[in-house]
């Protein structure tokens, strides 16, 4: 019967994420999957012999005033810090479920009981390392650009291997002291596998964290038999895999290319700078857009770091009350994380039908007469198309070259995230204005009311 | 190998291809939710923090448990709450723009 109850809430968690998969019936597939989850907390704790309900009541009391009070609280800029963050507590919770059972036990186990176990305490530990690393990138704690030595690979693949002969010797003795060394081991490996990591490569990075934090809890399911965990643990090892491939391709790039080639960073600056540029002032930018028949915004980190979603929806409607044509492209790989710039446009209320993915916008730059960036660079550098020799190379960019006059928002010159000089701003086409996001945005609106 | 252990292998594989089958159209707008979401379900290890918490006071296995307890809430309650918030503002109505 209980067994049947927690395949009951599997259940509802598929249907939940399928649901999830769809504008209209994601809301309803979210609190589906909580009710899955409501239903196996219920269950576990009618059903296994709980003799100090203090210890699991006051967990619980702390863990949700936590988690509300971040989730209530969170800024939708500082989303991928909280993601990051969640994947890192989840991580954790598994690794410590295996390491109860370990000292329960006293790690008498069977081999593929010691396997497991070994397994749940190594991914889960390198998840909560690796999220929390990830999280102090994002939050600005930690350096974002990519942070190694030379030898950071040689360290990696000791720690990785010392994860295993740790773990070997554990199954192989019986006894607690090497799985304790497994969990060092995996800690440090979660800390140097992200430190050399940069910022843009974080929605590669989130999205495998998160895939990791569902094989951490499946795993844990093997060590406790509990075919619930087995199912949420693979359903969500599954999803995290499917974005972390969908964001490689989207920089075309391999998972091995964005977790050890520690790119970017290294800054080739000042090899370009030295070109004359257009610089615009707001209001050279207001009779551009005022004037134009269509404008298609471009959203980057930038927008995010300069909270300027709200600004740039004010403007993107003062131009469409000129009958200004008005779209959003957003690069699969814009901010942080996937779907970053989506997630603040909502914020701001942009109808959902004015965003544009790559496949959708690139046909239109041609027949586009202003292009509007806001803190995007690498997405729209077109070395990325032209140039076989820059780093990035081959990577799908948004072609807003094409479109009759480019606007670009930046407070410098200073290269993007790869570092690598962008010379969409050297053209001729180009207008750049020198800004902070949110300011820029406020004083082309203020100057288009004169336009 | 034991045939719970290689149930458990059946189950584990055939539902990863689920997730495969399930989420492998989502459209980049509902990425962001999808991962907070699929983050909160990951939470699901709540279910082995509140058995190995219950096992009994004092022990270092309770110390323990009470950390994952606590530390898997966190993920359930945030991820949910954080997903539901953010699938609240993909429905406001694109109709009535508000300024």
């Amino acid at each position: 019967m209980v067994e049947l109850l927690y395949l009951g809430a599997a259940v509802l968690f598929i249907v939940g994420l399928k649901m999830l998969g769809s504008p209209r019936s994601a809301r309803r597939g979210n609190i589906l999957a909580a009710l899955g989850m409501l239903l196996a907390i219920v269950v576990t704790m009618v059903d296994s012999e709980i003799l100090s309900w203090r210890t699991v009541v006051a967990g619980l009391v702390v863990g949700s005033v936590v988690g509300a009070a971040l989730a209530i609280r969170v800024q939708m800029t500082a989303m991928p810090q909280l993601v990051a963050a969640f994947n890192g507590f989840g991580g954790a919770a598994s690794a410590l479920v295996a390491a109860a059972e370990l000292e329960r036990t006293g790690g008498n186990f069977s081999a593929e009981i010691g396997s497991v176990v070994a397994a749940s305490i190594a991914i889960g530990t390198v998840t909560f390392s690796g999220s929390f690393v990830a999280f102090g990138k994002l939050q600005g704690l930690i350096p974002g650009r990519p942070i190694g030595l030379k030898v950071q690979q040689a360290i990696n693949a000791l720690l990785a291997a010392n994860v295993i002969a740790f773990s070997a010797w554990g199954i192989a003795s019986g006894s607690l002291p090497p799985y304790w060394l497994v969990v060092a081991a995996a800690f440090l490996l979660g800390i140097f596998g992200v430190l050399p990591i940069g910022g843009a490569d974080m929605p590669v990075v989130i999205s495998l964290l998160n895939s990791l934090s569902g094989v951490a809890a499946a795993t844990a399911g093997f060590v406790i038999g509990n075919s619930a965990l087995i199912i949420g643990g693979a359903l969500v090892g599954a999803a995290g895999l499917i974005l972390t491939m969908q964001m490689g391709e989207a920089m075309n790039r391999s998972l091995a290319n964005v977790l050890f080639s520690g790119f970017g960073g290294t800054s080739t600056a000042g090899e370009m700078s030295d070109k004359p540029v257009n610089r615009a002032t707001p209001d050279d930018v207001a009779i551009a857009l005022g004037y134009a028949d269509s404008v298609v915004v471009v959203p980057g980190y930038g927008l995010a770091v300069a909270q300027a979603q709200h600004a740039t929806r004010d403007l993107g409607e003062a131009l469409e009350e000129r009958g200004v044509k008005v779209t959003y492209a957003i690069h699969p790989v814009a901010g942080r994380m996937p779907g970053h710039m989506n997630v603040l446009l909502a914020e701001a209320d942009v109808p959902y039908e004015q965003l544009l993915d790559l496949d959708q916008s690139n046909p239109q730059f041609p027949q586009t007469d202003v292009v509007l960036i806001v803190g995007a660079n690498d997405v729209v550098n077109p070395t990325a198309r032209d140039d076989a020799t820059s780093p990035i190379y081959g990577m799908p960019i948004l072609e807003v070259d094409e479109a009759r006059t480019v606007v670009v928002i930046k407070r410098s010159l200073s290269p993007g995230f790869a570092g690598i000089d962008n010379p969409l701003f050297y053209f001729d086409k180009t207008m750049m204005l020198f800004a902070d996001g949110k300011a820029a945005m406020e004083a082309i609106l203020k100057a288009l009311k004169d336009v | 190998m034991s045939a719970v252990f290689i149930s458990g292998i059946v189950v584990f594989v055939l539902a990863a291809f689920v997730g495969l089958e399930v989420i492998s159209k989502v459209p980049p707008t509902l990425h962001t939710p999808l991962m907070s979401g699929a983050n909160a379900i990951s939470g699901i290890t709540i279910v082995g923090a509140v058995a190995a918490a219950g096992i009994g006071e004092g022990t270092v296995a309770a110390v323990l448990g009470f950390l994952a307890v606590t530390t898997a809430t966190i993920n359930v309650v945030g991820g949910f709450m954080v997903t539901d918030r953010m699938l609240e503002m993909f429905k406001k109505k694109p109709s009535k723009p508000n300024g």
